[in-house]
């Protein structure tokens, strides 16, 4: 059964999610869509450990052998991917609804798992295809998800939110389609890896280069790469929690996957990077979102879209991973996919819990809850330093690497920023954290924690961020190890 | 003289002509979504055409009518019932020994024959989960009272 693995990657959340329809009884969902999760996560952590001993896997869909066929391909890269899509979101499906913003009742809790396990099933098809055109129609099945997702929020600004980031959504999807389209017309082929032979013969013509911006910008409106991030502080902040927690943790991760796949394994550096020359471009763009994105932060008065614009930096730092273009530099990209994933979904659960006991997501509100939540708020400030890159902590290990990418380099200015840009994320961790210990609330506080089945999955995420901070061997040791691959080593 | 508005389902020719139509439109359907495998057609025209046979009875004689012929439940269960019967194939295809969706192994004797009756099993998958998405579409709409 192991070779059906790549096909029960994504064919399980797929199923499950109109049975979750059939099902219906809110408490049996919920223990059918876990079961699914961590089983997903199991196949993921298989696929991880035959890829980083046997080398990559193709899976031929419905027994039509790449190229005329749709493959699965697994490779390091994207079995790293896999992990972490389906770790958070066996986290997420864990924690219990009870008291988030959901504006749907109990009965038809059903529907929000079934989104939620078609949205899963989109990533990880996204992640593990290897056919250009399939990535569309996994994204357009996830993103679908997603819209609704966001719109379940009890805030009526979730629905414009959710509407803009279906317009913000649809271009960038479009666009994605209107390079995989060019790139056809050039090579008369969807597969990945057929596309990378056949390109650099062509790779002349005006056709590619435009097919190589749509994808480009494309995917970067997913990702939410500066300039191109508006869309993601609404959504961010009017979705539920429990639903931010898992976007912010995957949908962009994967979106910067698929760029990846784009910039190295489609087009290949010495095409991006000499002759296109994407790092002019992205470049000043990251360091620029990496600074704006902190700065506006700062000014926020609601805590998720303080951590919302707080992603749009992170995803700076992964973006300037690509665009440095040294092993380096993509080792902490790919690192950063993986550690800014950990830490924003545990902060957004955290986030979740708080809401549970306030009410209201604005700062002011969660003064002296310090002492009412001790428990989440210490999950707070452990995810806040690891955001800020503290030394023990994950957020130390990506911005090392990214550190000694720009010294290789020689952009002695651009490690400044990534230390800068740091300082910036004390400011706003230390702004929350402040109001939450040192002002003094405007009752007596009472202890008053979080339930168990919530506190368990927020600490299994910010828990994670100190393992991982440590112990680098998964994260950083594939990421490396990718990254030389990326970059034309041998596995 | 001002002729009062007539409601849609007190109009004689709209009812009988709507009533003559609708069997064709639906046997029109089960044509396109059953010779799919050798002409045009296939499941998504088919569950389109066959959703409107549902939505010329809904306007002629009211939402309410048309909710007692096919109710939201069903629609519902429709709706996840398609997607598990082309999943379904996969999945069957997947047992018998392979690969996801490799329709030749539905028929262990004949190859041919076990292409045929995937595509015509996926493509019925298809046919159901579009005329219920469909008629979802139309109740959404349709429901939707003056706020």
């Amino acid at each position: 059964m192991t070779e059906h693995l790549p096909a029960l990657q994504t064919v399980l959340p797929l199923m499950a999610a109109p049975i979750c329809v059939l099902l219906r009884q809110a408490t049996l969902v919920r223990i059918f869509s876990v079961a699914v999760a961590w089983t997903c996560l199991a196949i993921a952590l298989t696929l991880l450990e035959m890829v980083s001993t046997d080398g990559p896997i193709s899976y031929a869909l419905g027994g039509w052998v790449a190229p005329l066929g749709i493959e699965y391909r697994v490779d390091l890269l994207n079995a790293y991917v896999l992990v972490l899509v389906s770790a958070i979101a066996s986290v997420v499906m864990a924690f219990p609804l009870e008291g988030s913003e959901l504006r749907i009742p109990r009965e038809r809790h059903f529907l929000f798992y079934a989104l939620l396990l078609l949205c899963i099933s989109g990533l990880l098809g996204i992640t593990i295809t290897g056919d250009l055109f399939n990535i569309f129609v996994f994204l357009e099945i996830s993103s679908l998800a997603a819209y609704a997702l966001i719109g379940l929020g009890t805030d009526r600004r979730a629905l414009t939110a959710g509407f803009s980031y279906l317009v913000m959504g649809t271009v960038g999807g479009t666009f994605i389609l209107i390079g995989t389209g060019l790139v056809y017309q050039m090579t008369g082929t969807l597969n990945i890896v057929d596309l990378a032979d056949r390109l650099p013969a062509v790779s002349g013509t005006r056709t590619v280069w435009m097919s190589f911006a749509f994808l480009v910008v494309g995917t970067s409106i997913k990702l939410a790469a500066f300039p191109l991030h508006q869309w993601l502080p609404n959504a961010y902040t009017y979705a539920p929690s429990i639903v931010t927690a898992f976007l912010s943790a995957t949908a962009t991760k994967v979106a910067y996957y698929v760029l990846i796949r784009v910039v190295f394994t489609i087009f290949g550096a010495a095409f991006v990077f000499e002759r296109v020359g994407l790092s002019n471009l992205l470049l000043p763009l990251s360091l620029i979102a990496m600074a704006v994105g902190s700065l506006a932060a700062i000014y926020q008065t609601d805590i998720k879209r303080l951590l919302a614009y707080s992603s749009i930096a992170q995803i700076g730092y992964m973006t300037l991973g690509l665009s440095l273009a040294n092993v380096d530099g993509l080792t902490g990209g790919l690192v950063h996919l993986f550690n800014h994933g950990l830490i924003k979904g545990g902060l957004f659960l955290v986030v979740a819990c708080a809401l549970l006991r306030v009410g209201s997501p604005t700062i002011e509100a969660l003064s002296g809850l310090g002492r009412r939540m001790p428990l989440t708020m210490a999950a707070f400030v452990v995810g806040g330093l690891s955001l800020i890159g503290v030394p023990g902590t994950v957020g130390f290990v990506s911005k090392w690497f990214l550190v000694l990418g720009a010294l290789d380099k020689g952009l002695y200015f651009v490690a400044f920023i990534i230390l800068a840009s740091s300082l910036l994320a004390v400011v706003y961790i230390w702004r929350v954290v402040e109001v939450m210990y040192f002002q003094s609330p405007s009752h007596a506080p009472v202890r008053e924690e979080a339930p168990l089945s919530m506190l368990i999955p927020t600490w299994v995420l910010i828990g994670s961020t100190i393992y991982f901070g440590l112990d680098t061997d998964l994260t950083a040791g594939v990421a490396n190890r990718a990254a030389q691959y990326l970059l034309g080593g041998g596995l | 003289m001002k002729i009062p508005a007539m409601r849609m389902r007190e109009k004689l020719v709209v009812r009988v002509v709507s009533r003559f139509f609708i069997p064709f439109i639906l046997l029109f359907g089960l044509y396109v979504q059953f010779h799919g495998d050798y002409g045009p057609g296939g499941g998504f025209q088919a569950g389109v055409i066959f959703a409107a046979a549902f939505f010329l009875y809904g306007l002629v004689y009211g939402l309410d009518d048309l909710q007692r012929v096919v109710p939201w439940r069903f629609v519902e269960v429709s709706l996840a019932l398609g997607v598990l019967i082309y999943a379904g194939v996969g999945v069957a295809s997947l047992l018998l020994g392979g690969n996801y969706l490799d329709y030749k192994v539905l028929d262990p004797h004949d190859a041919k024959h076990g292409l045929h009756l995937g595509i015509l099993l996926v493509e019925l998958g298809v046919g159901v989960t579009v005329s219920a998405s469909m008629l979802a579409i139309f109740y959404a709409f349709a429901g939707r009272r003056a706020a």
